[in-house]
């Protein structure tokens, strides 16, 4: 079957148009699920235009389609919600490689080709290679299948110019002359190089920086589908990479600013790879406290405040926190949860686990919000965050985070931190916090104090 | 169709990706993002003419490999969003 060429266009623009609805209503979280559909019915209207552009045989197309569909089906299904940030850097790096491989069997299918298209093909390889192999290495570092330390050596910046000449150079070559026997192995050389440079680009980035990495990233495989799109002359792929792209850029630019840091910055400084010298001396004594007197704070409290942080997420203990609010509440606290915008490992990555918990959304408040009002709370339990609330970041101007905005914890009358230990974060800041007049330590895990706290509740 | 048209369109597209997400609630950021990743799987029309077109071996076998990842990418992309939004509820009693 063949579709004439006029219904196969009003096809790609109806899946265009489904994919902008989409986006807009993902923005609003009365509207978000239906407009993820709504994008997703963009996708197979694609699918299915395309199918029956005609001229296709259907056998191995169906059998990718059959077995990407199972594996994806399958995962979405069975991965848990903490492990979330290294499954979106997951398919992420699927659809860079994607892009990639089509790329590839253009130019192994026509090397005779317009300058245009060696350019669109050098680009799809270049940024499907980038977000795969970085995808690759994101989600190692977030799986913790490898160290989420940066990883720095000495010239490494000659290392990466290195390869950036490489890559200039091997696409030069290949576009020159895509028929030449010899453009192959630059072609060859071109992807090798683009896969090592995105290997390069997140090695050196920390956990704790992972979620401008992932934002970024994802805006790197719409932009290779964009170039895909140039390479087969197709709009819908050219708009609804471009608008991948964008939103990723976006994302990227709120996550630096929520950091206080440039893009570069992120990128290049190795973050938190040496600990700071000039961090200061920090005076004052931690005080531990017992989860029966926390819960005596607790109990007393009008008012209380959480804020989650990686902690929370690698304890699982969101149901825990969950549990407790519901509690608080009922003992007649006001109870909200604060959540910082580079809080965990991906950007949103606090709403997600609290959501899945149960925690009503209209009770999960920006920091922004709660800042102005935060002198009036009562208790600020903090739940295995550490650098988005260190008031150096306010006050220390040798602090490496100095200017980044956090949650002012420490103006609430109380603070109660749970904790394994007074160890720092990620980035090896210490935090002054834990040492102030109104901070209460409770060490332990956090699932298990939090356990506790609710036990004490029950009790009563 | 020209290039300089679906250089227009990327341009323009750009544009409209940028004015369309600028002002998202940072609780969802996270099925924004995920749910935009989805749509990169895209290139999965890229994928099927390749895997399609009857060019040579190799070619298909390139197209059919773009055709598995992305696949993945779009099929696990829209799960997982739907999934995680599926979580996001208002307060007992009234809906999501």
């Amino acid at each position: 079957m063949t579709l004439p060429n006029i219904v196969v266009d009003i096809g790609y623009i109806v899946a265009s148009i489904l994919f902008i609805m989409g986006i807009k209503m993902l923005g609003k979280p009365q509207t978000a699920r239906r407009g993820n559909m709504v994008s997703a019915f963009g996708m197979l209207i694609a699918v299915v235009i395309t199918l029956l552009v005609g001229g296709l045989s259907y056998t191995w197309i169906i059998v990718g389609l059959l077995i990407g569909s199972a594996i994806g089906a399958i995962v979405a299904k069975v991965v848990k919600m903490t492990s979330m940030p290294e499954m979106v850097a997951l398919f992420n790096g699927f659809g860079g490689i994607a892009s990639l491989l089509v790329g590839w069997a253009e130019f192994q299918s026509s090397p005779d080709m317009t300058l245009f298209t060696a350019v669109a093909i050098l680009f799809a390889v270049l940024i499907g290679g980038v977000a795969f192999s970085g995808s690759m290495i994101a989600w190692g570092k977030l799986s913790e299948t490898m160290s989420g330390k940066p990883f720095l050596f000495a010239g490494q910046q000659i290392v990466n110019g290195l390869i950036v000449i490489g890559i200039v150079v091997s696409g030069v070559l290949f576009a020159i002359d895509t028929t030449a026997p010899v453009a192959y192995t630059y072609f060859m050389i071109f992807a090798a190089l683009s896969l090592i440079l995105g290997v390069m680009g997140v090695i050196p980035i920390g956990g704790g920086d992972m979620p401008v990495v992932i934002s970024l990233l994802n805006s790197y495989s719409g932009l290779a589908a964009c170039a895909a799109g140039f390479i087969i002359l197709n709009n819908v792929l050219i708009v609804s990479g471009a608008l991948v792209g964008a939103s990723g850029i976006i994302l990227t630019s709120i996550m630096c600013k929520a950091m206080n840091r440039s893009l570069t910055n992120v990128l290049f400084s190795g973050f938190g790879a040496a600990p700071a010298a000039s961090a200061g001396k920090i005076e004052g004594e931690a005080k531990p406290v017992s989860a029966e007197d926390a819960y005596y704070i607790l109990e007393a409290a009008r008012s209380v405040a959480f804020v989650p942080g990686y902690g929370m997420a690698v304890a699982q203990a969101q149901h825990a926190v969950r549990e407790l609010g519901e509690l608080l509440e009922n003992n007649g606290a006001e109870v909200r949860y604060v959540i910082h915008p580079v809080a965990g490992r991906m950007p949103g990555h606090m709403n997600v686990l609290l959501a899945e918990a149960n925690v009503p959304y209209d009770q999960l408040a920006e920091m922004d919000d709660v800042n102005p009002i935060m002198d009036t709370v009562d208790v600020c339990m903090v739940i295995g965050a550490n650098d988005v609330v260190n008031p150096d970041a306010r006050e220390n101007e040798g602090s490496p985070i100095y200017g980044m905005p956090i949650i002012n914890a420490d103006f609430a009358r109380t603070v109660i931190i749970l904790k394994r230990s007074l160890g720092s974060g990620f980035a090896g800041i210490p935090n002054p916090l834990f040492f102030k007049e109104n901070t209460r330590m409770l060490f332990g895990d956090a699932k298990q104090s939090l356990s506790s706290l609710v036990a004490e509740f029950k009790e009563e | 169709m020209s290039i300089g048209l679906l250089i227009f369109v990327f341009v323009l597209s750009i544009f409209l990706g940028i004015e369309l997400i600028s002002k998202v609630p940072s609780q969802l950021h996270t099925p924004l993002m995920s749910g935009s990743n989805a749509i990169s799987g895209i290139t999965i029309v890229g994928a099927i003419i390749a895997a399609g077109r009857g060019a040579g071996t190799v070619s298909t076998v390139l197209g059919t490999l773009a055709v598995v990842f992305a696949t993945i990418n779009v099929v696990g992309g829209y799960l997982v969003t739907n999934r995680m939004l599926g979580m996001f509820k208002q307060k007992e009693g009234g809906k999501s």
